[in-house]
């Protein structure tokens, strides 16, 4: 295979180094949990996780004991409720003496922010947020600033600039360069700010498929590393257009997050116990996957001309 | 189920719903929210633009989402864009008429507590954090809040505020929303499964309408400070048959949000 592509295996081996901070990026939708998992089978440790909804896939790589420290602003199993595992590291009455996980804590436009500065090699970015609230006080890197042009005086967050970006998409090019279609979430921002880029698809796609539709490309090859080409790699979470988001595992993972012997139980039976993406696609079941399939609702085409 | 022929979270979310006719652009919030707008985008506000910060202007939803991150609410919807738009273009530029929040912890202002439960640093109860919350708080024109009361919730103190409301009070409030250059105006109503409360000339909550079956005992034993009571108070009309069959057969025929 041309270009980037790499095995999941070979790209996390490769890419992410113990200590580094890491952000799987993607807003309850495009949910890199293939690649998560692969950082749990493969022991990384120490790692700065970076995420703005931590979601069910950053409980189970802390309960894989591979981050020191979490930085968020939405800590929640989403429509469900909490994330267990990482609570149990946060709350002292849980901790029975163990260090607690180190946290570092922003709003949803706070961490947008942050990765917005990092991909535009900005030295921080002012909002209109944080008046008035305690966040300032739990995290003193949200910094009040007067503009050098009036009185008005507004917040700043700091850069984030990830070692490495993971974000799944629908498609790339064996470039690297990456075609995404519904929420954006901040993917095209995280992957800018970052120093690597792993970016995982559904599809590998000719390079005359991305020139077709210029602009629906959000991450341009020059910055990608390594493709990785993994179906359902998303999965419990959706791709828009490929899988639903798969709920009763959402459901379910509340209970087994609750008891700690139950969540290193499953990480046996799914993450340490397969070799890779296709053993867990192929352990879930083609009825679980083909119940998750949406019916059709295709985009009308544009046409962008040809000018010779 | 009460002999009302209706729950009391039922009552809630059709309230909450209600309150907004009239109004165009609303940002959903995570939670209860997202059930109320739904169906106030299906009786009372049909050209109701929905906003969800996961990236979407003017959503459609054909099931009611499961999260503030479905698939259902990009199809079909107006736009379609990166966080950083929608928090920036969106709502920091002043485009949101109400933004709908949900809250772990209130206070008689209308300040927000969705953060910890007990001290930041070593916490009784760690709760999900802002979110958007934070800045819908300050920056949608007002705030609409749906949550149920307790004394746990409706306290004389928050733990820690998440999301600004009239702060200490109306005055305070609106020379510092003024001066600061905030969009918003701050909370407007709370709908509980209780009543329905506004905000008075101080600032503070005030129960102006109770919900049917509810009595005037339990929304004192579910708040930590003395309520103000409206003297004009009022009974909600129950819910219709049709609103009823909305949230039951189409929104939430699981009862996830109902039970």
């Amino acid at each position: 295979m041309p270009g980037k592509v790499a095995s999941m295996h070979d790209a996390v081996a490769e890419i992410v180094r113990d200590g580094d901070t890491v952000a799987i990026e993607g807003f309850t939708h495009l949910i890199g949990f293939s690649a998560g998992h692969e950082i749990v089978r493969q022991r990384k440790r120490d790692l700065v996780l970076a995420r703005m909804t931590p979601d069910v896939i950053y409980d189970q790589m802390i309960a894989g004991g591979v981050a020191r420290k979490l930085i968020f602003s939405w800590l929640g199993n989403p429509g469900v409720g909490g994330l267990n595992a990482i609570r149990r590291r946060i709350e002292p009455a849980a901790l029975a003496g163990e260090r607690p996980l180190e946290i570092e804590e922003y709003s949803h436009f706070g961490m947008v922010a942050r990765y917005t500065a990092g991909a535009a090699n900005l030295p921080f970015m002012p909002l209109r947020s944080y008046f008035e609230t305690d966040l300032p006080k739990a995290n003193p890197l949200i910094r009040p600033i007067r503009s050098p042009f009036s009185d008005e005086v507004v917040y700043a967050v700091p850069p984030l600039r990830p070692d490495v970006s993971i974000i799944h998409a629908q498609r790339a090019d064996a470039s690297g360069n990456t075609q995404i279609w519904g929420l954006l979430g901040a993917q095209k921002e995280a992957a800018f700010a970052a120093d690597r880029v792993i970016v995982v698809v559904e599809e590998l796609v000719d390079e005359s498929v991305v020139r077709a539709d210029p602009n629906r490309t959000v991450i341009p090859g020059i910055i990608v590393d390594a493709v990785v080409v993994e179906p359902y790699g998303a999965h419990p979470s959706y791709v828009q257009g490929a899988y639903d988001r798969d709920n009763r595992f959402y459901l379910d993972w509340d209970p087994i997050s609750r008891d700690e012997e139950k969540v290193q139980a499953w990480l046996r039976e799914w993450v340490y116990g397969l070799p890779d993406r296709a053993a867990y696609v192929e352990k879930l079941g083609a009825e679980r996957i083909a119940s998750l399939r949406p019916g059709p609702a295709p985009s009308g085409s544009v046409d962008y001309g040809s000018y010779r | 189920m009460s002999d009302l022929g209706f729950t009391r979270s039922e009552m809630m979310i059709v309230a909450a719903a209600r309150e907004l006719a009239g109004q165009h652009v609303c940002f959903v919030g995570v939670g209860l929210p997202n059930i109320a707008v739904n169906l106030a985008q299906r009786t009372v506000a049909p050209g109701l633009e929905m906003v969800y910060e996961a990236g979407v202007f003017g959503a459609r939803p054909a099931r009611l989402p499961l999260s503030i991150g479905d698939p259902t609410i990009v199809t079909g919807a107006t736009a379609v864009v990166s966080m950083w738009e929608l928090f920036g273009y969106y709502l920091q530029r002043g485009l949101i008429d109400v933004g709908f929040l949900g809250a772990a912890q209130i206070d008689r202002f209308g300040n927000i507590n969705t953060t910890v439960i007990g001290d930041y640093d070593a916490p009784k109860t760690r709760l999900p954090g802002s979110g958007g919350a934070c800045e819908i708080a300050i920056n949608a024109r007002e705030v609409f809040v749906i949550m149920r009361q307790s004394a746990r919730s409706f306290v004389r103190e928050i733990d820690f505020r998440t999301s600004p409301g009239n702060l200490g009070g109306a005055e305070q409030s609106e020379a510092i929303r003024k001066a600061g250059g905030w969009n918003g105006r701050g909370p407007t109503v709370v709908v509980t499964d209780l009543g329905i409360w506004h905000f008075d000339e101080t600032g503070e909550m005030r129960l102006d309408f109770l919900h049917p079956g509810a009595t005037l005992d339990e929304v004192r034993a579910t708040i930590a400070w003395e309520p103000k009571i409206s003297a004009g108070l009022e009974t909600t009309p129950p819910p219709t048959a049709e609103e009823l069959r909305l949230v039951r057969e189409e929104l939430d025929p699981e009862g996830i949000y109902t039970k």
